[in-house]
């Protein structure tokens, strides 16, 4: 069997899907695109600046650490560019480039690298740098303070503070249409409701994202804002108004989806979700935070290895004995 | 290749080839080669027999291996023994490899026609283990089996393989004579036979109880059978046989139907060859053919770097060499062009959930390829069902991080037997 022709081996299966990290995180850009073009265009310049400089910083990190642990250089997979992108989104568009370099920094780094890359992040990176970043330098994201030189069309109030500090009659001229459409004020890609939900149902059609956390995230902000709703309407706003400000929407497509962070199997997706969406809305209304989005998920980020041991029986396993 | 659907909610579906891409009046006979290759299963030749290089052989003619555990080959041709060596196959196990140099005229031996000329008996059954579709049917002869129900395979367990549909459509009289002579030399209850809804009204008339499966990978896997037609879900670690259950390929019951009517030994094989473009060929070769003769006849040319692969797309086994020769149980070769070859990587796992939808087993693949990649096969049997895998290849088939799961599987299970050996014999 000397023969010169050699042929390739290897194993079965011998197709693919085509499916790639790389594509994946394509898409997941072009999901999150309506609602960050709608957020450039509401505040111009600075928050294409914010935007930019964050998806280049964060894949400059990336490159930075591959090169300092000698391990093949990762950023083609695109995994940086999106943390780098959602980071952008949560920020105000006034955001210091300062914040941005420390917050990609702790995103990359803190968030995913030590850990191993891809893959092996236990909490959600973006949310990491974020949740940091409010705990060291609350001014610079605050969005009241923020924005304060900005004048849109529309009430420039960031609508939850406006609740926690005034009741829902401060919140009274929003309505649900105004805030699908963008009319509030928050992070550069975070408010622009419709723009999230269109890009979130591409990703769940697609089959990029696992519609079960998204849905039960929502339900859960729903239901639990429903609930403090009914029970006192005065100090409370309804479940709509929840889902449609703050982070929820940018929360439930694209923030609790973060695959190396949320469960696998079907009825830990439930839960996750669900629980996620109930603990922002308990942040919200008797937390110390006004969004509580960014906490509930990491914390249920850190529940993810237990929830997801709920797993369903393999086929003929426990057969043995029976 | 089946690419990811646009829509991606659900399960990727494989579906079989359709019924009329199969091209009834082309099957592509193979002339006889120069040269046929037998190999053995798993055995090595042992020197209690006597054979050697040089002997005269002819078709039909046991070639005994070895003497204690009575394993032989059956020669396909008739002419001389150039060659005796070792084969290295799968995961580095050995097997005996023959080659022979045949002759024009086939020349049948005699043994072969007295044991079969007796009325269907078990005399000849112990030349029944080397048919083409290669039936473990030892296990159901044997006088305490506990097969109670035979499952004959009208359906290929791969995709884009359609041997074994095509030999219902076409032999409906063979098959029928085969499951007679089933019920005969066995004495099971049930003989079922499995096949794709359009073959319904061919498997009706042979004689056995129809069951119709929706020609969707793996729902032709024979453990996936199991559970979906006899409803009986196999524990890791079990036989079919030890569940009652015995299966047959449609090809191998026209090869009984033939050895007992025609007195003829079965020397040839069907298969269905892959071209790169994925169009198939019905093709007829003695066992034995080299690949490489099939593809001359075929003109398909192959390219240093090209991948050849016995068996199907999802299933089958790569080889390095066109010498290879055809087995009894090869209904498929594929070949793959150079630029279709997709590289797996050494990502890690990305936790995309991917593999957790689509494996029939229900395994959590995705802890399941964190134990494996760090060697921890034990944990991986115990904790993360290891050894559920049916060895379908779903998971590696949509890994976004194109990690080689499946590899990583059958090196676990291999590494967790060879334990086991070793503690047996410590024992
Ligand atoms: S090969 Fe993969 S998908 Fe198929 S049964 Fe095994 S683990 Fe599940
Ligand atoms: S498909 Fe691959 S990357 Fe996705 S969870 Fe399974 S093993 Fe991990």
């Amino acid at each position: 069997m000397n023969n010169q022709k050699l042929f390739i081996s290897s194993h079965a299966p011998y197709w693919h899907n085509m499916s790639s990290i790389s594509a994946k995180s394509c898409h997941i850009m072009l999901a999150a695109l309506p609602a960050v073009i709608m957020g450039i265009y509401q505040y111009g310049i600075p928050a294409l600046g914010v935007v930019t400089f964050s998806v280049s910083c964060a894949m400059f990190w990336e490159l930075i650490m591959n090169l300092v642990t000698k391990r093949p250089v990762s950023i083609g997979d695109g995994n940086a560019a999106v943390i780098g992108l959602l980071f952008a989104m949560l920020l105000p568009a006034t955001t210091p480039w300062w914040i941005v370099l420390i917050g990609t920094f702790l995103a990359i780094i803190i968030g995913k690298e030590i850990y191993g890359g891809i893959g092996c992040n236990p909490l959600n990176p973006t949310l990491v740098a974020l949740a940091m970043i409010m705990l060291s330098w609350k001014s610079y994201i605050d969005f009241d303070g923020a924005l304060v030189n900005y004048d849109l069309a529309f009430l420039m109030k960031y609508p939850l503070e406006a609740l926690k500090h005034f009741g829902t009659s401060a919140i009274s001229e929003h309505t649900a249409v105004g805030l699908l459409m963008g009319r509030q004020s928050g992070g550069i890609g975070a408010t622009f409701g419709l723009g999230l939900i269109i890009g979130g149902l591409y990703l769940i059609l697609r089959g990029y994202i696992r519609w079960e956390i998204s849905l039960s995230f929502l339900v859960g902000v729903f239901v639990t804002a429903f609930l403090f709703n009914i029970s006192d309407p005065v100090t409370y706003a309804g479940p709509v108004f929840h889902l449609l400000t703050g982070y929820t929407l940018i929360g439930a497509f694209f923030l609790a989806t973060e695959d190396s962070s949320s469960p696998v199997n079907f009825i830990p997706m439930l839960l996750y979700g669900a629980g996620a969406g109930c603990f922002t809305i308990l942040i919200r209304n008797i937390g110390a935070f006004a969004d509580g989005t960014v906490f509930a998920i990491l914390l249920f980020n850190v529940a993810n290895p237990l929830l997801d041991k709920i797993k369903p029986k393999a086929m003929g396993k426990g057969l043995e004995h029976a | 290749m089946i690419k990811k659907p646009f829509f991606g909610l659900r399960k990727p579906k494989l579906k079989y080839p359709v019924e009329d891409t199969i091209k009834l009046d082309s099957i592509n006979e193979i002339p006889l080669p120069l040269r046929v290759t037998l190999l053995s299963d798993n055995n090595e030749r042992s020197d209690d027999v006597d054979l050697k290089v040089g002997d005269k052989v002819k078709t039909g003619q046991l070639l005994g291996l070895s003497e204690k555990d009575g394993d032989y080959l059956i020669s396909t041709v008739t002419g001389t023994i150039s060659e005796i060596s070792q084969y290295t196959g799968y995961f580095g196990k050995t097997c005996a490899s023959i080659s022979i140099n045949a002759e024009t005229e086939d020349q049948w031996d005699e043994e072969f026609i007295k044991a079969v000329k007796a009325p269907a008996s078990k005399n000849c059954v112990k030349f029944l283990r080397r048919l083409p579709g290669a039936p473990s049917l030892s296990s159901v002869l044997s006088n305490e089996s506990s097969v109670k129900t035979i499952i004959i395979n009208g359906i290929d367990k791969d995709l884009l393989t359609v041997t074994n549909q095509l030999i219902v459509k076409t032999g409906v009289e063979s098959l029928t004579e085969g499951v007679r002579y089933l019920k005969q030399i066995t004495n099971t209850d049930r003989i079922i036979i499995i096949v794709p809804p359009d073959l319904t009204y061919q498997a009706e008339k042979t004689g056995a109880e129809v069951r119709v499966v929706k020609p969707l990978y793996p729902n032709t896997l024979p453990h996936i059978q199991m559970k979906n037609i006899m409803g009986i879900t196999v524990p890791p670690g079990k036989s079919f046989e030890e569940m009652g259950v015995c299966f047959i390929s449609a090809e191998a019951v026209t090869a009984l139907a033939r050895v007992f009517n025609s007195q003829e030994f079965p020397i040839y094989k069907r298969l269905t060859v892959i071209n790169k473009d994925s169009r198939t060929f019905n093709v007829r070769a003695r066992i034995g053919t080299p690949v490489k003769d099939i593809l001359n006849t075929l003109d398909i040319e192959t390219i240093h770097g090209d991948r050849l692969i016995m068996g199907g797309p999802m299933t089958g086994n790569a080889i390095y060499s066109d010498e290879m020769p055809v087995l009894p149980d090869t209904d498929a070769i594929m070949v793959q062009d150079k630029d279709q070859i997709i590289q797996s990587s050494d990502t890690h796992c990305i936790n995309c959930g991917e593999c957790i939808r689509v494996c029939p087993a229900k395994i959590p693949v995705n802890m399941l390829i964190r134990l494996l990649e760090n060697d921890m096969f034990e944990e991986a049997a115990e904790e993360y069902d290891l050894l559920s895998c049916v060895e379908c290849g779903l998971c590696s088939y949509v890994c976004m991080a194109r990690i080689p799961i499946l590899h990583y599987i059958m090196l676990g299970k291999h590494e967790l037997s060879q334990l086991k050996m070793l503690e047996e014999s410590s024992e």
